[in-house]
């Protein structure tokens, strides 16, 4: 993959773009409803499942508060089984890592299970670099790739194709990377889905080296787990002689019980059914069985730098299930790539900005907490509870309280001053009101960006107060 | 390369000042009063949870009943022959561990048994079925769990051929995700297995049959 986000333009330009293709929205409105109706119908069948999402919360809390024992737990047990534990401060480091585990091998080649944190440290162009061809294996991840796109959602990056688009894609495509599509390819999605398992087979067969992420690390046990459908990831992790994990620091439960929790939780809310077709475990190497040589990468890459914030921290609770996309009302329109982030999407505007948090937003950051009308839809939705109107509003004010913003920091210092005095707010109230026929519909200076969306309320002939002494004031008594 | 082990501890300390410092891992409260089961009732409720949980999922399903003190091992033998007699012949994969009588019934030959003793994965690619038991069966969600115990060998057995002959237990039905946790053992691979191989990746609609087996026949084996 050479597309990158890098360039994108802010959130509002992009989105405003996006808004205004209409085959985009259409694929992106059908497919966020399919899953939503899904999604509902399966989580409606578990009556406890406000204290499943409950107890969810309160493992992840319990793991973030403690992380560091969590993790030094996990990295002795991993040990034990016969793994190896490697630890990478940033997305440099992590590639570094894997790019020298895999030359270790001598192979050329990787196949690779689909892992958000591997995208988010851009590992295939680090590994590219170095001359080792790396191959998606997930059905949407291989579009984005042979497509040469950018992933738009975190459980279905190609969510923004529709079946004809992917049609041409493999037709296209195909042939440059291996396997060709079949002449007589048709758009049914059966029909797709057989020619990217033809294309993938003989390098499934062959393949020595596999890289994952994880959807959960238990740190008592030691043991990985990764929730898939295809079984393209059951290959990656049983056929290679070597297999590396990039696992971020967040994804750690304590125990082993705790994932009856979490394997509840997360398929319902994701593919929105009662399990997902495989689901694989594995704890270190084991004889005969697998992989023979395995490497852990845990990566910490900005996350804590977002454990730091009391009130973003619970972010880091997030186990990617999507349901918060599937669910918005801005990433049903605008869709994934207007994020500009890997992560799109409620979870992506408040989990990017903290990512990339530690030197100061980006103007490009700085505008994803604004991505949302705030209508609390994917908190509702949330397995784990992450308040992510909180977390916006959290992330806002800290938009403000750093440099510029001058215009609006000035109208709200005035504002304050007006406020604190109700004899002063009463006198401002009254000069507006005989001054409301000289406010224009649209503000000039730094008022016109603010205007561009909205009209300026219309004044009240005069202050609410004034009236209701005039008209009932005296009956009422109380007033001043 | 452990360089940065030190380092990306202190910064995981030092972003979590606002813990107070005797506060152990142990105390920070879960509340576990969610459900143990959601499906109630005895095994034949179970049976049939489990059965319709699979066919939502497009396994095939088929009750093998044994008569209290019959031979749940023939009944098994007399049930895969007549499976796999409605498809050509070809190569049926074996891990080991297979008990002789849930082959007993197949004509000689017919198909080819391949008995697995760290067979290479291009020689797992020419079989066309594998026969395996399980360690755990989940009603609720329809998932068959595989530990590599006897019957089920190493993961990619039950991976590389298309098509997954299953075999369950009256004994190893559970009805939930807790229940089935509960029985197994962390240090050994595990295959959580719900359906065929599947994918959502376009436009967010199910098919069956990716890379994984297309076909799952589940032999569900009670007694009574």
């Amino acid at each position: 993959m050479t597309a990158t986000f890098v360039g994108i333009p802010p959130f509002p330009e992009a989105a405003r773009e996006a808004a205004g293709n209409a085959q985009l929205r259409h694929n992106l409105r059908r497919a966020t409803h399919t899953i939503r109706d899904r999604r509902a119908a399966v989580v409606g069948e578990l009556d406890d499942w406000g204290r499943l999402r409950a107890a969810g919360k309160a493992i992840k809390e319990r793991t973030l508060r403690h992380l560091d024992v969590h993790l030094e737990r996990l990295e002795a047990a991993v040990t034990a089984a016969g793994g190896h534990v490697h630890w990478a401060a940033d997305a440099a480091e992590a590639n570094a890592i894997v790019t020298r585990l895999v030359k270790a091998t001598g192979e050329t080649e990787v196949v690779k299970v689909k892992s958000m944190a591997t995208q988010e440290i851009g590992l295939n162009e680090a590994l590219a670099e170095a001359g080792i061809s790396a191959y998606e294996t997930d059905l949407a991840e291989l579009i984005v790739q042979l497509g040469d796109d950018l992933p738009s959602h975190i459980l279905v990056p190609a969510i923004h194709r529709n079946r004809a688009e992917i049609r041409e894609i493999f037709l296209r495509t195909m042939a440059d990377w291996g396997r060709p599509a079949p002449a007589d390819l048709t758009d049914e999605p059966a029909a797709l889905a057989e020619a990217a398992r033809l294309h993938l087979r003989e390098r499934f067969l062959r393949a020595k080296v596999g890289i994952s992420g994880a959807n959960f690390a238990v740190a008592e046990t030691g043991t990985l787990v990764v929730l898939e459908s295809e079984g393209n990831g059951r290959m990656c992790l049983t056929l290679p002689e070597t297999l590396i994990s990039v696992v971020g620091i967040e994804k750690l439960v304590p125990t082993w019980d705790d994932l009856e929790v979490f394997l509840q939780l997360l398929p319902r809310s994701s593919t929105g059914e009662r399990m997902n077709p495989y689901t694989s475990t594995w704890t270190g190497v084991s004889p005969g069985d697998g992989p023979q040589e395995f490497h852990l990468v845990l990566l910490d890459n900005g996350r804590t730098d977002v454990l730091a914030d009391s009130v973003g921290r619970q972010a880091l609770r997030c186990i990617r299930c999507s349901a918060c996309l599937n669910i918005c009302p801005v990433y049903e329109r605008a869709g994934g790539h207007a994020y500009g982030s890997v992560y799109p999407g409620p979870i992506g505007a408040i989990l990017t900005p903290q990512l990339h948090g530690a030197g100061g937003m980006s103007a490009a950051d700085a505008a994803l907490p604004y991505a949302s009308s705030l209508c609390g839809a994917c908190y509702e939705v949330c397995p784990v509870a992450i308040d992510i109107p909180e977390v916006l509003v959290h992330l806002r004010s800290r938009v403000v309280e750093g440099p510029g913003h001058r215009a609006e920091k000035a109208a709200m210092g005035a504002a304050g001053w007006a406020l604190r005095d109700h004899r002063r707010l009463t006198r401002l109230q009254r000069a507006a009101s005989r001054m409301r026929d000289l406010v224009p519909r649209h503000l000039p200076g730094p008022g016109a960006a603010w205007t561009s969306t909205r009209e300026v309320p219309e004044i009240p002939p005069e202050p609410f107060r004034d009236w209701w002494r005039r008209t009932r004031g005296a009956a009422a008594g109380g007033a001043r | 390369m452990t360089g940065s082990r030190e380092r990306v501890l202190a910064r995981v300390r030092a972003a979590l000042a606002d813990v107070p410092a005797d506060e152990r891992p142990e105390d920070v409260a879960v509340v576990r009063d969610y459900d143990r089961a959601h499906a109630g009732g005895g095994e034949a409720e179970l049976f049939e949870l489990l059965a319709d949980r699979l066919v939502d999922y497009r396994a095939s399903v088929r009750e093998v009943a044994v008569e209290p003190g019959g031979d749940a091992g023939a009944a098994v033998g007399a049930a895969v022959a007549e499976l796999l007699a409605g498809r050509g012949a070809g190569r049926l994969l074996l891990p080991p561990g297979v008990p002789a009588d849930w082959t007993g019934a197949l004509p000689d030959g017919a198909p080819a048994l391949l008995r697995d003793d760290g067979l290479a994965v291009a020689e797992l690619d020419r079989a066309d079925a594998v026969l395996t038991g399980c360690a755990v069966a989940i009603a609720e969600t329809g998932t068959i769990v595989l530990d590599g115990g006897p019957a089920q060998g190493r993961r990619a057995l039950s991976l590389v051929p298309d098509r997954h002959l299953c075999v369950v237990l009256a004994d190893q039905v559970v009805a939930s995700v807790p229940q089935a946790l509960a029985r197994l053992d962390p240090s050994r691979p595990l295959t959580w297995i719900s359906g065929p191989s599947a994918t959502s990746d376009i436009e967010l609609d199910r098919v069956e049959g990716v890379h994984g087996p297309r076909t799952l026949d589940v032999l569900l084996v009670r007694t009574g």
